[in-house]
């Protein structure tokens, strides 16, 4: 029976078979590996059996080292058994690794190969994971493409049954896990064909049983261990024979040929390139077409890394062989080489030396590096690698695909080669992510892939950014199968899509076009009237490729059709109109099968909707008459201002406009340091509507100011006459603060900056009495206010900021005068993390060193091409660094045993230097009491003071001291992250860095999931919200995570919510870091993974404490001593319902539409709940901690 | 013993007491007590036309918001296994509600236009409802719609669901027309075979501390009787249709009141929220009470009794100002 064609990602593909085959599944999120365990909880969640009747049960565990243990246990308990990981998830694998390997147990990983963290944290792919888990045993199987993971993954299986040698398949994260290709999908029978049950039934055998006890495990002396680690050779040995032989088996079945080592490229090549994973399909595409043209070249594919097959790897080389090029996709500093590179050098001597090298002479050998996260391989790069091998003097350890001027490694190429051929159409999109571009665009690749004879390819490229963020789609198809895993090139695309307007202005999309392309263009303007809207280089390339030219205004059909903002249907339809790839009329009946087939179960009115977008789409489809002149009036816009700093303006906005690619490596700092505040130069103009401000009805509250994410709102009070010199528009008013008598007062947007989220409009109490719709803040169309406000934001800058030292931040409006030292993130328009954050950074950010997890919070923090953490006028501002996801807690509290040591020794000196230093400026550092701002403020005095004495002496004391002196002034180490981290990975760490007792300060931003990878449930996740991994709703209740942290009795502990009180949690922040000792505040943050109106966000933080889901308190050990209950309760007693809460997210409300009376029973279980934790804190906050009230208890 | 047994759309009833549609009447558990209790037919919770539409559109919204814009989070939120929007739910209900309990089970449809959506009363028939009750229950606030077309438009819907169904269609709508008897007639000439008076509609509130508008449902008081009451005897015995009142049912005084006014039926809500289902019990036995004290035989023989038709001063429901009247004197007839 013919098999089914299906046009899927690897993640799809792999995860299609390691379910079947396996009955336990240990799962943990990590990009880019996260789908295949998130496919795998949903078929689990919608009772989908294995190849033997059996559904899988799929366990959550607490980080990628859990799941590894768990998997561990299973295993040696009998169970098949698989997990599905990457990079660092890959990395805290490893001990495990090693101990199912030394106890001979099948079971198979998969992973996404990812950067491993070093200089940064990349998400992308490249084998740095892999190769760090080559020496514990696996055997490691590479994948090319999606196809071949799928069949691998069944290979794997097989063959790990059969040597007994777990096996580590790997595929090119993103690159291959995330590329949509048409393959032939195995059946269930073909997986049982390819598994032997006895070696089942004999895995089995061997598991631990009380009915048969055994023991493994042991602890081995140097008697015995040696030869213990030896006796396991045979299974090695024998390895790579049965992979090959399974291989065969495979072949048989289904016609797929695969070998340990596989070379294609002319027979009697001299120049070889030996690669693995998806740079090889480029490889081998790239050589097959050079050999066509006669070029004595050849790639060899390593399947099989590990165990490396001496024998097959020779074998698999043509005699003719006279100069190989090794590659690899990793960079091993200090090394003679990489890896792969070391083995193939040793595999070749070994066979010269032995005589069973193919060759007569030794070939000559070069490595090099290519691809890292994710860098572009292309054929032209391949192309320069066979050039270079026929060079007298070959570069060895070189680079491809970036541009070394420091070193000089990397290989020139030429980028314009290309071997596309003629039959494959390519076609490059650029949407909004909010616009639906991307889903709509996996759509048509299912419909070309599915529903025609062609093959299809889809790839996808997603900015950093998680509100207003660009994505590029890559789709190819044509009668052949699709082997490019690479992007279209320069020059390349026959089709060009740009659905947003504003993108010409400050992206070059056209750079994709090939001459005669069809370009199509989401515009506002018609036909006859977008000429003139278009800048000169997009006039320009239009008349100078011939580009064919559509328009459409997208929105407008979209408004009529009751789509709302997304476009993507009606783009979609334009784009099968214009490409012809199937007959219209056939087109839009398929479009409308996978409108069915996408949104039937969302509702008949939103597929109701999309087919009067498809039906309306055609009918305002114009094509463009180009004239032949170029006419335009202006040109694209620079990316950045030309007062930016020259690292901004010469390295930093090369990426804002998609050019990263070009900087050089002399562009790039050594060591991964950055400078901050750089997020400021970004101008993203992302906001259709802003915040205008209305002084007749501003109570100067600075509740706008405080809740905005992006710190675009901002206060500041001012002599009248700084005024003089203001532009005409700008609005002030009477400060009215106590501390301020007869000064200004502005509330100034930025208007560039802004996301539009409304949380400032939904947070302002101050209403107009005629007409209360109106608040002191309303939302205006951006475009009319850019200019005037971007003035009067430049303006508004160039005020003096308020000096911290003449009030106290004890108040909302008093702490809202304070800079913002985080500002203009990526976060999500509405974020609920980021005001906090931002608080954080106004209240201490001038003396603050920031642990941050890795998750949603280190991406909006940290991630390039710019930095929101930023610096006052003085130059201060948080220092911040990201280690990893499960260390921070440690990594935080590193940072305060350096800052706790450095004060100690610098005190030390001070007193070792006092005779020279003068005893009032000794007593003055060493008893300074820097409990406030202006305490703060004259220890800074006296440090300045310190350093310059310091400088007329003369002795390594002094010196020491130099270094060190800053530690004199109090500094507050933050330790910030989300749930996942400080419930689920980090919670050990973190458990023992409050119990250390030292002065850190934790903030938790609490999503109730991991958000940065989409939402999987985390501990922090409340009974009956659906999350990925807890697909039916999660049944059990949210850790209490500060109710354990109270039970130290040292510990401060609060929990906030903006939203309900904005007062208590200023307090909150303000007692965490006054408190000398371990701090922990956990933060209510709505997110876009609750399935909220985000400019409700705050709305629902208020509902969640009404409801008794989210009690309010402060813990605050301080006061025991005083005789005090140290817990006290900041909310008030349940008011609502926990369903009046939950139900307007959507998260809880899509178990209600799938099934009632789970959701139900749910709902009762969490108010039950609610109301048990809620009189639990009530009885807590009553207990007696002394006598007659205030007196300690004797 | 007195029979307490009525009709009501064709179907034969053992009282005249019914659960209108509420929160009681969606789950399993809380119909099988209402049966218990003593209703004879319960109505089930209303399938909002409008609110699946809202919710079709709100879900999908929330699913595409923030998906494939971001790497590591392609998707947000997840699907659960069955996850559906629709009427799917709500027939399924029909069917668990019919397996659990004995009493005819009616099920309620709302909808605020003609349209696709009054296949929905048809899978309700399929589904096993023994009746189906059309809610028009929606503010008209364009002040180019005239009620002319509103009311057209109320009669071609009910029309519409009637081509859709066999099983017998009351029709529940509110107070608030021009001329109440004339769109009663036409809306039984399009097909219904029962009108259920009356709506009570949402009011919203405001609160004047935050100066904004605040749902509010409060629920019935005896109070509330009157206005239903008044056009029940007006209509008893002029309409080829079964009449049913809802609203303001709290003691057994008013469950009389209704019959004798001339319901088949008294709907009733508030009174079992507010005094919990076994209030259904008092009710009942009042009515019994009440029919032995005054040596009534069966309800059929209340029903109507005190309608517009029956009683000695037919024009007092008619008065719409009080007025003091000489007990003696009726006025000539002109």
């Amino acid at each position: 029976m013919a098999r089914k064609m299906v046009t899927i990602d690897a993640n799809e593909a792999v995860a299609y078979v390691a379910y079947r085959l396996n009955e336990v599944i240990a799962i943990y999120p990590i990009t880019p590996s996260s789908g295949m365990g998130e496919f795998a909880d949903a078929w689990a969640a919608a009772g989908i059996p294995n190849i033997w009747g059996t559904v899988p049960l799929v366990a959550e565990m607490q980080s990628e080292g859990g799941a590894a243990g768990a998997v561990h246990g299973a295993l040696q308990t009998g169970s098949l058994t698989t997990t599905f990981t990457a990079s660092q998830g890959l990395l805290l694998m490893i001990p495990n690794m090693y101990k199912i390997a030394g106890e001979l147990t099948p079971t198979v990983f998969h992973v996404t190969a990812r950067t491993v963290a070093t200089h940064a944290l990349s998400i992308f792919g490249d084998h740095s994971d892999v190769m760090a888990a080559r020496q514990t045993g696996w055997a490691l199987l590479a994948s090319r493409s999606p196809q071949e993971a799928q069949d691998m993954a069944l290979i794997a299986q097989a063959a790990t049954l059969e040597t007994r040698v777990p096996f580590l398949h790997f595929f090119d994260g993103f690159r291959t896990s995330h590329e949509v290709n048409k393959l032939e999908q195995l059946s269930e029978d073909d997986m049982r064909a390819m598994i032997d049950l006895s070696l089942v039934e004999a895995h089995r055998a061997r598991a631990l049983s009380p009915e048969r006890p055994v023991l493994r495990g042991t602890a081995q002396n140097p008697d015995v261990f040696f030869q213990a680690r030896e006796a396991s050779n045979t299974y090695y040995d024998r390895a790579p024979a049965i992979i090959q032989k399974v291989m065969d088996r495979f072949a048989e079945l289904t016609g797929r040929q695969y070998h340990l080592f596989d070379y294609a490229g002319a027979p009697d090549a001299e120049r070889v390139v030996v690669v693995m994973a998806s740079g090889a399909e480029t490889a081998e595409e790239t050589a097959l077409y050079l050999a066509e043209r006669g070029e004595k070249v050849g790639v060899l594919t390593v399947r099989l890394y590990r165990p490396f097959a001496v024998d097959a790897f020779l074998k698999a080389l043509p005699a003719t062989t006279k100069a190989i090029a090794v590659l690899d996709r990793t960079k091993e500093p200090g090394a003679t080489g990489e890896p792969l590179y070391q083995d193939v050098v040793t595999a070749i001597n070994e066979g010269l030396a032995s005589g069973t090298a193919p060759f007569a002479a030794a070939p000559r050998i070069i490595g090099g590096r290519y691809g890292l996260s994710s860098k572009e391989f292309t054929p032209a790069m391949v192309k320069a690698i066979f050039e270079e091998l026929a060079r007298d003097k070959m570069r060895n350890h070189f680079t491809v695909g970036i541009n070394d001027d420091v070193t000089f490694t990397s290989l020139e190429y030429d980028p314009t080669f290309s071997i596309a051929s003629e039959g494959t159409k390519r076609c490059v999109f650029f949407g909004l992510g909010s616009d639906g571009t991307v889903g709509a665009n996996k759509n048509s690749i299912k419909i070309i892939g599915e529903e025609t004879d062609n093959y299809a390819q889809g790839y996808f490229v997603y900015d950093s950014k998680k509100s207003g963020s660009v994505t590029i789609s890559h789709l190819r198809f044509g009668p052949h199968p699709i082997r490019a895993p690479y992007t279209i090139g320069v020059g390349d695309a026959n089709f060009v899509a740009c659905h947003q307007f504003s993108f010409l202005e400050r992206i070059d999309v056209l750079k994709y076009a090939a001459p005669g392309a069809v370009f199509l263009l989401n515009s506002i303007y018609p036909a006859d009237e977008v000429w003139q809207h278009l800048p000169e280089e997009v006039q320009r390339t239009i008349i100078e490729k011939k580009l064919r030219f559509y328009v459409i205004d997208a929105y407008e059909v979209a408004k009529a059709t009751g789509m709302g903002g997304r476009i993507n249907t009606i783009m979609q339809t334009c784009f099968f109109a214009i490409s012809g790839v199937l007959p219209r009329e056939e087109a839009i009946e398929q479009i409308k099968k996978y409108i069915q087939k996408t949104y039937s179960k969302r509702g008949e009115a939103v597929v109701q909707a999309n087919f009067r977008a498809v039906d309306q789409s055609l009918a305002h489809l114009q094509q463009v008459q180009v004239p032949a002149e170029v006419s335009a009036t202006f040109r694209r816009r620079e990316p950045v201002s030309d007062k930016a700093p020259e690292f901004v303006r010469d390295v930093l906005s090369r990426m804002f406009i998609y050019e990263g690619e070009d900087l050089p490596v002399s562009a790039m700092p050594v060591d991964g340091t950055f400078p901050t505040a750089t997020a400021q130069w970004e101008k993203r103009n992302i906001a259709l509507e802003i915040p205008v401000w209305e002084p007749d009805l501003c109570i100067q509250c600075g509740k706008c100011a405080l809740v905005c994410p992006h710190a675009v709102i901002r206060t500041k009070v001012y002599e009248p006459a700084l005024l003089e010199n203001a532009p005409e528009t700008f609005k002030s008013m009477d400060a009215k603060f106590k501390e301020f008598p007869g000064m200004k007062y502005t509330v100034q947007v930025s208007p560039e900056d802004c996301t539009g989220c409304y949380l400032c409009v939904e947070n302002c109490p101050a209403k107009d009495k005629t007409q209360p719709g109106r608040k002191a803040i309303n939302m205006a169309p951006q475009p009319p206010l850019r200019e005037t406000e971007k003035v009067n934001w430049e303006f508004f800058l160039s005020l003096p900021e308020v000096d911290r030292t003449t009030f106290q931040p004890t108040t909302i409006k008093n702490s809202q005068l304070l800079q913002p030292l985080f500002e203009f993130s990526g976060a999500c328009a509405g974020c609920g993390e980021t005001p906090y954050v931002k608080l954080l950074s106004q209240l201490f950010g001038d003396r603050s060193v920031i642990a941050n997890a890795t998750g949603c919070s280190s991406i909006y923090g940290g991630n390039l091409p710019t930095t929101p953490w930023a610096v006052n006028h003085e130059g201060r501002g948080p220092a911040w660094s990201n280690s990893l996801f499960e260390d921070n807690a440690e990594f935080g509290l590193g940072m305060r045993l350096t800052l706790d040591k450095q004060n100690e020794y610098a005190r030390e000196l001070v007193k070792a230097l006092s005779a020279d230093l003068g005893s009032e400026l000794v007593e003055g550092l060493l008893t300074a009491d820097q409990s406030t701002d202006a305490g703060i403020k004259a220890q800074r005095d006296r440090v300045a003071a310190l350093k310059t004495r310091l400088q007329a002496l003369n002795s390594d004391k002094a010196r020491q001291l130099l270094a060190v002196a800053d530690a004199l002034v109090k500094k507050s180490v933050w330790i910030l992250g989300g749930d996942g981290w400080a419930y689920d990975i980090g919670y050990g760490g973190l458990d023992h860095v409050l119990a250390s007792g030292r002065n850190v300060n934790v903030l938790v931003l609490d999503t109730e999931v991991y958000s940065n990878t989409g939402g999987q449930a985390s501990k922090a996740t409340p009974t009956a919200a659906v999350a990925k991994f807890a697909a039916k709703g999660k049944a059990l209740p949210k850790k209490d995570l500060g109710l354990i942290a109270m039970s130290y009795g040292y510990v401060y502990v609060a929990r906030v919510a903006m939203g309900y009180n904005d007062q208590q949690t200023l307090k909150a922040f303000l007692e965490a870091e006054a408190y000398d000792g371990p701090s922990l505040i956990i933060a209510y943050s709505h997110c876009i993974a609750h399935g909220i109106d985000m400019k409700k966000g705050l709305e629902q933080q208020k509902k969640a404490v009404q409801s008794g889901m989210w009690t309010l308190y402060r813990y605050n050990p301080d006061l025991i001593d005083e005789g005090k209950n140290p817990l006290q309760l900041d909310s008030r007693d349940p008011s609502i319902p926990v369903s009046e809460y939950a139900y307007n997210e959507t998260r809880y409300r899509m178990l209600m539409q799938s099934d009632e009376e789970r959701a139900e029973e749910l709902m009762r279980s969490a108010s039950a709940d609610a109301l048990q934790r809620y009189n639990l804190y009530r009885q807590m906050a009553a207990m007696s901690y002394g006598r007659d009230g205030d007196k300690p208890a004797e | 013993m007195p029979d307490l047994s009525t009709t009501y759309l064709g179907i034969s009833l053992k009282n005249p007491l019914v659960a209108s549609a509420s929160p009681l009447t969606r789950r399993v558990d809380t119909v099988r007590q209402l049966e218990d209790a003593g209703v004879s037919a319960v109505v089930m919770h209303s399938l909002f036309e409008e609110q699946i539409r809202y919710e079709s559109h709100e879900v999908d919204f929330f699913l595409e918001h923030g998906a494939e814009s971001y790497a590591e989070a392609q998707r947000y939120l997840v699907e659960p296994p069955g996850f559906r929007i629709g009427p799917e739910e709500y027939l399924k209900q029909i069917g668990k509600l019919k397996e659990a309990v004995d009493i005819p089970v009616i099920a309620s449809l709302n909808g605020s236009s003609r349209g696709g959506w009054v296949d929905y009363a048809k899978k309700m028939q399929q589904a096993g409802a023994d009746a189906i009750e059309l809610n028009l229950y929606y503010m008209h606030v364009d002040p180019l719609e005239t009620s002319q077309q509103i009311e057209q438009d109320y009669v071609d819907l009910v029309a519409d669901v009637r081509a859709q169904v066999t099983i017998p269609l009351a029709v529940k709508l509110g107070p608030f027309f021009t001329s109440l008897p004339n769109l009663a007639a036409r809306l039984v000439k399009a097909g219904a075979d029962g009108l259920v008076l009356f709506n009570r509609f949402y009011q919203p509130d405001l609160d004047i501390e935050t100066l904004s508008v605040v749902p509010n449902l409060e629920l019935s008081t005896s109070a509330d009787l009157r206005l239903p009451l008044r056009w029940v005897a007006i209509f008893y015995g002029r309409l080829e249709a079964d009449l049913a009142l809802s609203s303001g049912i709290h003691t057994p005084a008013d469950l009389v009141k209704a019959v004798m006014a001339g319901a088949k039926v008294g709907m009733t809500t508030s009174a079992l929220l507010r005094n919990g289902i076994d209030h259904a019990r008092v009710l009942l036995q009042g009515l019994e009470e009440w029919m032995g004290t005054y040596e009534y035989e069966s309800v059929a023989q209340m029903t109507g009794a005190m309608s517009q038709r029956n009683v000695e001063d037919p024009a007092a429901f008619e008065r719409a100002n009080y007025m003091r009247t000489l007990a003696s004197f009726e006025h000539p007839r002109i």
